[in-house]
C-alpha cells in the first residue's frame, strides 16, 4: 500500500516535470513555475486594468501563450514587478523573463539578454487636433516643422533625431504622462510613441489626440522590436526562442496581436 | 538764564516692571557743560537715551529748544542731527572702515561730501592714519573716538557722550578732554555721564549726581566734589576716591 | 607700528616660526602617509570584490565615457545657464519677502502676512511638484508659445522655492544684527530705509553667506528637476544615454562634470570669506 501510494506520488511529480518542458526543466528561478516580471503600473494595451493574472492585454497574452507553449500551466505563471531601470542595473534578478516593451538593442544586449522579438512596433506620430489644423501632415517635410517631445528611455529620440531631424531640439520627458500634459500645455507639437501606446494616449488620456501617422517598421533601419528580457547568459534563453518560434509559425502571436493591437490598423504610413 | 537747549520735567522710565528713571528734572543752557555721575545702574545711560528720544519715556517732557520731543507720535528724525549720541559700546559699524563710518550720515542725511571736514576730524582726534581700517583693527581708545567723530560729522548743537574716556587709554584721555574742551568753546552743549571724577571736576560746568532714578544732587563740580550737601552723595564719592 | 619687530620677522626666521614650519611639514607628512594608505586599499582590495568586473563595465567604462562627454558637457551649459539667470531672481525676490516680513508699519501689514504665508506655502511644497505644477499647469491655462516655455515656468518653479528659502536665510541674518548697530545709524539720522540699506544688510548678508553657498549648490541639483518637464540638461542628457548605451557611466561624467564646477565654487567662496575674515582681524 505504502509502496502504491509512493509510487504514485513519484508518477505525478514526474509527470509535473515532464509537463514544465524537457527544455525549461529547473533552468527557471523557482522549480515548476514561470516567474515573469512587468511594469509597475502595467498598461492598456499590453495589460488590461493593471492585472497580468488575468491573460488579458497583449503582453499578458504572449505571456501565458507562451508558457502553454513551454509545459507551464496558468497557474504556474508567477507575476512580479520591476521597473524599467531595475532590469537593466547588474546584480541578481528576481524573474525569469521582463516584458514591458524592451526594445531590443545591440547596447542593452550586452548587460542583458532578450528574447528574440514577440513584436515590432511601428512608431506613431501623435499630436494634438489644433497642431493638425495647423496644417501637419503625415510627411517627413511637414514633421520637421514641429516641436518634438519624446521620452529619454524609449529609441525615440534617435528616430527623431535622425528621420525627421527636427529644426527645434526635441524636449525630453521621463514618461508618457509628461509628454501628454506638455501636449496639453501646448509646449510641444508632437510625440513619437510605439502605435499601440499612441493609441491609447490620443483616444483615452487626451482631449484632442490625434495619431497622424506610423512608420513603416519593415523600411526602417532597425526598426524596433520588443523582446523578452531576461538575466545576462540565461539558460531559459533557447527555449524561449523556440517556443516564440513555434508560435510565430502557428500563427498563435499574429493571432493575439491582431486580437489586442487591432487597432494597428488604419494609420497613415508616413511618407 | 537764557532759554535752556534741553529741559526735562518729570521724566519716568520703566523697563518691564523696574522704575530706572522716577521723575527727573534738568534744563541745560546752550553751551553748558553737565557731568552726569553716579553708582551703576543709577540710569546714566538710560537718562541720555530719553534725552535723544531712543528711548521713548513715559510720562514728562523732554524739550529740545522748547519743543516737546517726548511727545507720542513726535518724528524725531530731523532731531536726531541736532543730538550726537557716543555709546558706551562705541556701536561702530564693523563692516566700514572708520572713514566710511563718520562719512556715512553726512552724504547720506545732509547729502554732503565732507571729505576736508572728516579728515580735519581724524587728524584732531590724531587718527589720521587710521581711516582705512575697519574698526576690528583698531584699539578700543581709536574705535571711541571715531565714534565721537562719527557724531560730530554731523555737526550736532547738543552732544550726549556715555562714559566716553572709559575705554581710552591714559595718555589719550587728555587728549579727548581737549577736544571736548575745544567743543566747549565752539559753543557745544554737552552732556556726559562719567566715572572719572577728576575729568568730572575738570571740565563740567555742573555735576549731576544720580542715584537710583532721581537727581540727588547738582551744583558746581567744587561744591559737589568739595562739600556734598547730601549724605548718599558723601556716601558714593568715598566709595568711589578711596 | 613697530617697523623693527615687523623687519626681524621677515628677514630671519624666528625659533617660532621654525618650529610651525616643522609642525607642518610633520603634519603634512603624516596626512600624505594615510591618504596614500587608504587610496591604496581602495584601489587594491575594491577590484577583488567578485562583483567589480560588473560594476566597472557599467559604471566606470572608459568608451563610453570620451563618447558622451562632449554632448554631456553641452547640456551642462544648460544647467549653468538656468542657475545663471535663476540667482539673481532669486536672491531679489527673496530679499523682498524677507523685508516685507520685517517690516513693522502697520499699514503695510498685509505685506508681512503676504511674506510669512509666501514662505510657508514654498518651503512646504516638494520643488518637483512646483516645477509640475507651474511648468505644465500655468502654461496649460492657454498661454501661447513663446510665453508657455518649460524654461520659462521651470524657472519661475525653482525662483518660487529657493527664494522662499533664501527669505528666511536673510531674516535670520537681519535679526541677528544686534539692535546697538540699528540705534547708532538712528541716532546719526539715518532713515529706516537707509538704515536698513547700509548698516543693517551688508552685515546681515555677510553673515549668512555660508547658509547661501548651501542654497546655491542645493539650487545647482535642483536645476536638474527642469528636465522632467522637458529641457535637456545634464543630468538628463545622461540618462539618455545610459538608455541608449545600457551602461552608467555617463551619469559618472555628469557628476565628474559637476563637482568640476561644484569644488572649485565653494572653494572659491570659502577663500573669499577667510579673505574678508583675516583682511579685518
Ligand atoms: N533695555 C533695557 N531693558 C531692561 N532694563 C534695562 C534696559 N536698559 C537699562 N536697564 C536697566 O536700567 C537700569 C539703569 O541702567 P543704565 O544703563 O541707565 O545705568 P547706568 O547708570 O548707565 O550704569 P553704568 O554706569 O553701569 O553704565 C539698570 O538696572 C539696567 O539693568
Ligand atoms: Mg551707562
Amino acid at each position: 500500500m505504502k509502496t502504491i501510494l509512493s509510487a504514485a506520488v513519484l508518477s505525478v511529480m514526474a509527470t509535473g516535470a515532464f509537463a514544465a518542458g524537457h527544455c525549461a526543466a529547473s533552468k527557471t528561478l523557482a522549480d515548476g513555475a514561470l516567474t515573469i516580471a512587468t511594469g509597475n503600473p502595467a498598461y492598456y494595451p499590453w495589460v488590461i486594468d493593471d492585472a497580468p493574472e488575468k491573460g488579458e492585454g497583449f503582453e499578458a497574452a504572449v505571456a501565458y501563450a507562451l508558457a502553454e507553449e513551454m509545459g507551464f500551466a496558468a497557474d504556474q505563471v508567477t507575476w512580479v514587478r520591476t521597473s524599467f531601470d531595475e532590469a537593466i542595473q547588474p546584480g541578481a534578478k528576481n524573474f525569469d523573463l521582463n516584458m514591458q516593451q524592451y526594445s531590443i538593442t545591440p547596447e542593452r544586449d550586452k548587460v542583458v539578454d532578450f528574447s528574440a522579438p514577440y513584436y515590432t512596433a511601428p512608431q506613431a506620430v501623435i499630436t494634438t487636433t489644433p497642431v493638425v489644423e495647423g496644417g501637419a501632415e503625415p510627411t517627413l517635410e511637414s514633421l520637421k516643422g514641429l516641436k518634438w517631445g519624446v521620452v529619454a528611455s524609449t529609441t525615440a529620440l534617435p528616430v527623431v533625431m535622425e528621420q525627421i531631424q527636427p529644426d527645434a531640439s526635441p524636449l525630453v520627458y521621463d514618461d508618457n504622462a509628461n509628454i501628454t500634459a506638455a501636449m496639453k500645455a501646448g509646449q510641444i507639437d508632437a510625440a513619437l510613441f510605439d502605435l499601440p501606446t499612441a493609441l491609447f494616449t490620443a483616444a483615452v488620456l487626451m482631449d484632442n489626440g490625434v495619431v497622424l501617422g506610423q512608420f513603416d517598421p519593415s523600411a526602417a533601419e532597425n526598426p524596433d522590436q520588443f523582446g523578452m528580457l531576461m538575466p545576462e547568459g540565461s539558460e531559459l534563453k533557447a527555449c524561449v526562442d523556440e517556443a516564440l518560434a513555434a508560435m510565430t509559425e502557428n500563427g498563435k502571436l499574429a493571432e493575439i496581436e491582431a486580437q489586442w493591437l487591432q487597432e494597428a490598423t488604419g494609420v497613415p504610413l508616413i511618407k | 538764564m537764557p532759554d535752556p537747549r534741553l529741559s526735562l520735567r518729570g521724566v519716568t522710565k520703566s523697563f518691564d516692571d523696574v522704575q530706572v528713571l522716577r521723575g527727573i528734572d534738568m534744563d541745560i543752557a546752550p553751551g553748558e557743560m553737565v557731568c552726569l555721575i553716579g553708582a551703576s545702574g543709577s540710569g546714566k545711560s538710560t537718562l541720555l537715551r530719553c534725552m535723544n528720544g531712543l528711548e521713548p519715556v513715559d510720562n514728562g517732557e523732554v524739550r529740545l529748544d522748547g519743543v516737546d520731543i517726548a511727545e507720542p507720535g513726535f518724528d524725531l528724525t530731523p532731531i536726531r542731527q541736532r543730538i550726537g549720541i557716543v555709546f558706551q559700546s562705541f556701536n561702530l559699524f564693523p563692516h566700514m572702515t572708520a572713514y566710511d563710518n563718520v562719512a556715512l550720515a553726512p552724504r547720506r542725511v545732509l547729502g554732503e561730501d565732507a571729505r576736508a571736514r572728516i579728515e580735519a576730524l581724524f587728524s584732531r582726534f590724531g587718527l589720521a592714519d587710521h581711516m582705512k581700517k575697519y574698526p576690528d583693527q583698531l584699539s578700543g581708545g581709536q574705535q571711541q573716538r571715531v565714534a565721537v567723530i562719527r557724531a560730530l560729522a554731523m555737526r550736532p548743537q547738543t552732544m550726549l557722550l556715555d562714559e566716553i574716556t572709559s575705554a581710552l587709554d591714559p595718555e589719550l584721555v587728555g587728549e579727548v578732554l581737549d577736544v571736548l574742551r575745544r567743543l566747549r568753546d565752539d559753543g557745544m552743549t554737552m552732556v556726559l555721564a562719567t566715572h572719572e571724577m577728576a575729568f568730572a571736576r575738570d571740565v563740567a560746568d555742573r555735576v549731576v549726581f544720580m542715584d537710583q532714578g532721581v537727581v540727588a544732587e547738582e551744583g558746581t563740580p567744587e561744591r559737589i566734589f568739595s562739600a556734598p550737601e547730601r549724605e548718599r552723595t558723601q556716601r558714593f564719592l568715598a566709595s568711589i576716591l578711596r | 607700528m613697530a617697523a623693527g619687530s615687523h623687519r626681524s620677522s621677515t628677514d630671519q626666521v624666528t625659533r617660532r616660526a621654525a618650529y610651525e614650519a616643522q609642525q607642518k611639514r610633520r603634519a603634512n607628512l603624516i596626512a600624505g602617509v594615510s591618504t596614500a594608505l587608504v587610496l591604496a586599499l581602495i584601489v587594491f582590495l575594491v577590484p577583488l570584490a567578485p562583483g567589480w568586473e560588473a560594476v566597472r563595465a557599467s559604471f566606470f567604462d572608459g568608451e563610453v565615457f570620451v563618447r558622451v562627454f562632449p554632448d554631456l558637457l553641452r547640456a551642462f551649459l544648460l544647467d549653468v545657464a538656468i542657475f545663471a539667470w535663476s540667482v539673481p531672481l532669486i536672491f531679489g525676490l527673496g530679499l523682498a519677502i524677507a523685508l516685507a516680513r520685517g517690516n513693522t508699519n502697520p499699514a503695510l501689514f498685509p505685506l508681512r502676512i503676504f511674506g510669512a504665508v509666501y514662505v510657508d506655502l514654498f518651503r512646504g511644497i516638494p520643488v518637483v511638484l512646483l516645477v509640475y505644477l507651474v511648468g505644465f499647469g500655468i502654461p496649460g491655462l492657454g498661454l501661447a508659445r513663446p510665453w508657455n516655455s518649460p524654461y520659462i515656468w521651470g524657472t519661475v518653479a525653482l525662483v518660487l522655492t529657493y527664494s522662499a528659502y533664501i527669505a528666511e536665510v536673510l531674516r535670520s541674518g537681519i535679526e541677528s544684527i544686534h539692535a546697538s548697530q540699528r540705534n547708532a545709524a538712528i541716532c546719526l539720522g539715518l532713515s529706516e530705509r537707509d538704515t536698513m540699506r547700509y548698516v543693517i544688510l551688508p552685515q546681515a548678508i555677510r553673515r549668512v553667506v555660508p547658509a547661501n553657498m548651501n542654497m546655491l549648490v542645493a539650487l545647482q541639483k535642483d536645476v536638474a528637476l527642469l528636465s522632467f518637464i522637458g529641457p535637456v540638461e545634464i543630468l538628463r542628457q545622461a540618462g539618455i544615454f545610459k538608455s541608449l548605451l545600457a551602461n552608467f557611466t555617463p551619469y559618472v561624467v555628469a557628476a565628474v562634470i559637476f563637482l568640476c564646477v561644484t569644488v572649485p565654487a565653494t572653494r572659491y567662496a570659502d577663500y573669499l570669506l577667510n579673505r574678508d575674515r583675516d583682511a579685518r582681524s
